[in-house]
């Protein structure tokens, strides 16, 4: 079977199978009106139907709910349509990698054949978007990423939201998202990879609501959208400017064109094409949550676990990474955007760092976290290091997946407790969920032989050693790596080692997730220790090319003059030695010092907070940047602009709808005046005209009889007269 | 003497004809209008009886009958009409009754 052509059958798996779950599901799982469905960790619901309030207690305990057997299907259907997808992948890929043009693109149909307009320099051209789809190396590892772990994740779904009701919306969405996911990788120009972009936009949203009855899920799945939005913007920006300066927005055209010569780096302050770059990294930041635009992923925290996993970690939040290095050829003509990126980047990733050093809650630890990584791989690309960016988001897919699967696992084991301060000495009562964990945090501690290290430190390596880094942009990544280190293990020490705090009525529940859940998990653990050895650094000469397989495979996506200068010559063996052994060291301090604060002497941490208070206020409320633009945007744009609003619709609106009452009786006015003096004038003058006629004839008739007689006695003589004479 | 011939006839004929038209056309109360009208009747009877003298014939002589009658019936019929006027309208002079004008 040829799977190359058959590519675009990829993503119609999954939206059959959303299709399936939301035109149909409620007849596959029924469920009663009354119940919606119950977060991990909700307040008690007033159920009005039952008369009793219930909380979510009883997550994670069977016989609880009577479900429709037929939920089984869905199990059956929606993790399979994504592990369809996903052997259509690996055949695919698998095919790719047998050619010697590891580009493959099928255009099914012109899917926007719009009208011939003049670009910027005067040339014709004819806006068009074709409905095809590129598979090329840096697509082949988007899609494995998306549908292998998107299957996984699926799989784990069907045991964590199993307690739930609105079963078959979730899946639904899910596969939905997958679909829309798999469109953004897939597409072969930038308007259909904007169609999934936004797809995966409105799934994002859908899934952060999805206990809509919580009014701070609903509000959050707002804040994604509408930030999101604000990110979008740019992207269509830099599309049109795109379309304008290159005609065209297919990635093989837009890339020969950057490619051929005609346009030459501009080195110094911004061109149009830096201009177009800003505008589409602006996009990014919006989509990938990186500063100004990151603050809507802590709060997508709101959506159920597997979808922070899923979407706000592995796949959708990286979207943006792909869609610079789809551009590289745009980036690396445009180096004061690199710069931009990098700086971006780098403080992104240590700003959102040190917010989570403080934070108590488990996923909103992860989730700044995930802001840092992505921080890290917007830094890669900043950088000029386009393949250690999606090295780096490959391994962090894995890694990342497996902390929020386990962070999921905890609350499942922990009646849907979030907060750590009421954890500590799971370790031995769910051990399953304790050693994944391990492995992923050592994985994103940068511990070496796991994949989070040959990913990270390849990272501190380019932004110190490529033309485009500098020696404070390695300095903020190493900072945040030892704060990773730290936070990480913060987290694991709160929830795993020492000191119980949970609560003897939650003590009770505790156990370990059903085999759905933990082999998803152990797999990923698999995945975060091995997926790095395909990177292997180019200083461990022990370790042959056939180690470094991840940097050639997507090598033909980036080739260019520039990337091949800054890969050639910058190998300083000393240094980079130097450097690895810094941010290993930095990485042991971290989850050292995480050990004795939160295992040993507990006490430490409480009274560094209080040595530094208002320090740790600042972190603890996120640098106060939502107050700020809540200030600035909400509160300043919205009720100025109300103020402005108000007065327009005072002065324009209403000044037109008065206008044009005031038109209508000025016409009603005329009109009637016409209306009496002219139609009805012409009608008098008409019935005035007969009767001055008639008033001769009328003064015969006077009503006196004898007159009538007169007249008759006259006519008589008349005739008699008449008739004498002649 | 002279023998009284169709002129004689004729010529009493025309009189009250006249009589009676001026009658009719210039006094204004009604019941002498009716009178007048009985003159003109009359006169025209004078007229049939003596062309049916002349000519030896009673056709005229029954006509005058007929007319007789009949002037007996629309003397009787304008009377009526003449007393449901006064009860009206209270007056029997004929240009106060102009009800008919435009």
């Amino acid at each position: 079977m040829n799977f190359l052509d058959q590519i675009w059958l990829i993503p119609l798996f999954p939206l059959f199978g959303a299709a399936l779950m939301l035109l149909f599901g409620k007849f596959l799982d029924p469920q009663p009106v009354s119940e919606v469905a119950i977060a991990p960790g909700v307040e008690p619901v007033y159920d009005e139907h039952h008369g009793h309030a219930h909380s979510h207690d009883d997550h994670g305990h069977d016989g609880h709910h009577a479900h429709s057997p037929l939920r089984k299907l869905i199990n059956f259907i929606c993790p399979g349509m994504v592990l369809l997808s996903f052997i259509f992948s690996a055949g695919a890929v698998w095919q790719l990698s047998r050619q010697t043009q590891r580009v493959h693109q099928i255009i099914q149909f012109t899917w926007l054949a719009g009208l011939p307009f003049h670009m910027a320099n005067g040339h014709l051209s004819t806006f068009q978007a074709d409905w095809g789809f590129l598979l090329d190396p840096l697509s082949s590892v988007m899609i494995l990423v998306v549908t292998g772990i998107g299957f996984l994740i699926h799989v784990y779904s069907t045991g964590y939201m199993a307690h739930d009701n609105g079963y078959y919306r979730f899946f639904g969405y899910l596969n939905l998202f997958v679909f829309f996911m798999l469109m953004l990788v897939l597409a072969n120009n930038y308007m259909l990879l904007f169609v999934g972009w936004e797809g995966v936009g409105l799934c994002s949203y859908l899934l952060i609501g999805f206990y809509f009855h919580k009014k701070s899920a609903a509000d959050a799945g707002k804040k994604a959208f509408i930030v999101n939005r604000v990110g979008d913007a740019g992207f269509i920006l830099g599309m049109l400017l795109m379309m304008s300066v290159l005609g065209t927005v297919r990635f093989t055209d837009v890339n020969a064109i950057l490619r051929s010569g005609h346009f030459t780096a501009e080195t110094t302050g911004f061109g149009v094409l830096s201009i177009m770059s800003l505008l589409m990294f602006f996009g990014a930041t919006g989509k990938s949550a990186q500063i100004p635009l990151y603050i809507w992923l802590p709060d997508a925290m709101e959506g159920p676990t597997p979808v922070s996993a899923l979407i706000h970690a592995a796949t959708m939040v990286t979207a943006g990474v792909y869609m610079v290095a789809r551009s590289a050829a745009l980036f690396q003509l445009t180096p004061s955007t690199s710069t931009v990126v990098a700086t971006v980047g780098a403080f992104t990733a240590i700003l959102a760092a040190t917010i989570a050093l403080v934070q108590n809650d488990i996923k909103r630890v992860l989730a700044y976290s995930t802001v840092s990584q992505l921080g890290y791989m917007f830094l890669a690309l900043g950088v000029g290091a386009y393949w250690v960016a999606i090295f780096h988001l490959f391994t962090h897919a894995f890694f990342k997946a497996l902390l929020f699967l386990c962070s999921g696992s905890v609350i499942h084991a922990m009646s849907g407790e979030q907060d750590m301060r009421r954890m500590g000495g799971l370790k031995d009562k769910i051990p399953i969920t304790h050693w994944t964990m391990f492995v992923g945090s050592v994985a994103i501690a940068g511990i070496p032989g796991l994949a989070g290290f040959f990913s990270k430190d390849e990272i501190l390596w380019q932004a110190y050693s490529s033309p485009l880094g500098s020696r404070l942009l390695w300095f903020v990544g190493l900072a945040t790596a030892g704060m990773t280190a730290f936070y990480m293990w913060r987290l694991m020490n709160m929830t795993f080692y020492g000191k119980s705090h949970v609560s003897a009525e939650v003590e009770k529940h505790i156990h370990e997730s059903p085999a759905s859940m933990t082999v998803p998990l152990a797999l990923l653990a698999f995945g975060s220790v091995f997926a790095g050895w395909l990177g292997v650094p180019k200083l461990w000469t022990l370790f042959g090319e056939s180690w470094r397989g991840f940097e050639h495979w997507l090598e033909p996506a980036f080739t260019s003059a520039a990337v091949e200068a800054v890969k050639e010559g910058a190998h300083n063996a000393s240094i980079e030695w130097v450097l690895m052994g810094l941010s290993v060291a930095v990485a042991i301090v971290g989850i050292v010092v995480a050990r004795y604060f939160y295992c040993n002497k507990p006490e430490i941490p409480d009274s560094i907070e209080k040595a530094v208070k208002p320090l740790h206020t600042l972190l603890y409320n996120k640098w106060y940047v939502d107050e700020l633009y809540d200030f600035l945007f909400v509160n300043g744009l919205c009720k100025g602009g109300g103020l402005f609003l108000g007065a327009f619709d005072r002065n324009v609106v209403d000044g037109g709808v008065n206008g044009a009452g005031w038109l209508t009786r000025f016409t009603a006015t005329v009109s009637m005046w016409w209306d009496t003096w002219i139609v009805d004038g012409a009608v008098r003058f008409i019935a005035f005209f007969v009767k001055m006629l008639s008033y001769p004839v009328c003064i015969l008739q006077s009503g006196r009889v004898q007159t009538y007689a007169f007249f008759v006695v006259g006519g008589v003589l008349l005739m008699f007269g008449y008739y004498v004479v002649r | 003497m002279h023998p009284i011939t169709e002129v004689h006839y004729l010529a009493l004929s025309a009189a009250l004809l006249l009589i009676g038209t001026i009658g009719v056309l210039t006094r204004r109360n009604i019941v002498i209008i009716l009178m007048s009208i009985e003159l003109i009747l009359n006169a025209v009877n004078i007229n049939l009886v003596a062309f049916s003298h002349v000519f030896g014939q009673v056709n005229g002589q029954i006509f005058a009958i007929f007319v007789i009658v009949d002037a007996v019936a629309e003397a009787a019929v304008g009377l009526g009409i003449l007393i449901a006027l006064f009860r009206n309208k209270e007056t029997v002079l004929a240009d106060e009754i102009d009800l008919l004008k435009w």
